[in-house]
């Protein structure tokens, strides 16, 4: 039996490294899989307090979120090609387009 | 001490191959390493006893938006993307916002190690912790989370049709 508070420090850990992907990477592709490495992150949280507690509805949570994460995965990637057919890039500093 | 051992080869990986997909600087390596990534948080899973959840992570994750992750990388054109930049020129700003997410997480874990034991929940009646875990879980998301369950049905569409129409439509910047 492992205590509920090891799966939270890797939540934890894991989360951390999707943040610092997210803002050290300027590529989009590195970028969108630092995210689903905090969904990830956010998973184990609430499948450890699913098990934790003896209830169902952080496995069900967790369901959404992994809907969500492919919805996310789906019109992300579809924004990177329609990106990349304007701009031919995958860096995320040449997309200032809207920029002030 | 089976499931000690198991979660800590499982942390291991997650955490290695985590770090290794943001700073690899090629993106198929990135990839390669989120899927080691992805494969151990489903071992991760399977220790927390939610079995119906590794099945999904598995396939959702790395046969679904892993290969959707895959197939970009390969439309695009790869050696251009390597020669490019690949850490932000605002490196200092985003190392003083990770350290301080740091600093908060480590505060957070100080200041509540009193109570990292919690207290053990009570007692399941003997027929729930005999039946399986897909049972459970189907049976919560087609009762109680039905209407959860539809509306997240609606996203999925909405976002097919969204893909769609981002990547089909001939856009011009000129």
């Amino acid at each position: 039996m492992v205590a509920t508070y090891h799966y939270l420090f890797l939540g934890a850990a894991l989360f951390t490294i999707g943040v610092i992907g997210v803002l050290t990477r300027r590529n989009i592709m590195v970028i969108l899989m630092s995210i689903e490495l905090m969904m990830n992150a956010v998973n184990i949280n609430l499948i450890a307090f699913s098990d934790h507690l003896q209830h169902v509805t952080g496995q069900i949570f967790a369901i959404f979120v992994i809907t969500v994460a492919a919805a996310e995965a789906a019109v992300g990637l579809g924004i990177v090609i329609a990106m990349f057919k304007n701009k031919e890039t995958m860096n995320i500093n040449e997309i200032d387009l809207m920029k002030w | 001490m089976l499931e000690l051992i198991l979660f800590y080869i499982f942390a291991a990986i997650a955490i290695v191959s985590a770090i290794l997909v943001i700073t690899q600087k090629n993106v198929v390596h990135s990839a390669v390493f989120l899927a080691s990534t992805l494969l151990s948080v489903a071992g991760i899973f399977l220790t927390l006893h939610a079995e119906f959840l590794a099945g999904v992570q598995v396939i959702v994750y790395v046969g679904g938006i892993l290969v959707l992750f895959v197939f970009v990388i390969m439309l695009i054109s790869l050696e251009r993307s390597v020669t490019e930049r690949q850490f932000s020129r605002q490196w200092t700003i985003a190392l003083i916002t990770c350290a301080a997410l740091i600093t908060e997480f480590v505060y957070g874990i100080y200041r509540g190690k009193d109570s990292f034991l919690l207290p053990p929940a009570e007692a399941q009646t003997a027929a729930e912790t005999l039946t399986g875990n897909t049972q459970i879980v189907g049976k919560a998301l087609f009762t109680t989370f039905l209407l959860p369950f539809e509306i997240a049905s609606i996203l999925l569409l909405v976002a097919i049709v969204g893909a769609v129409v981002l990547a089909k439509r001939k856009t011009q910047v000129d």
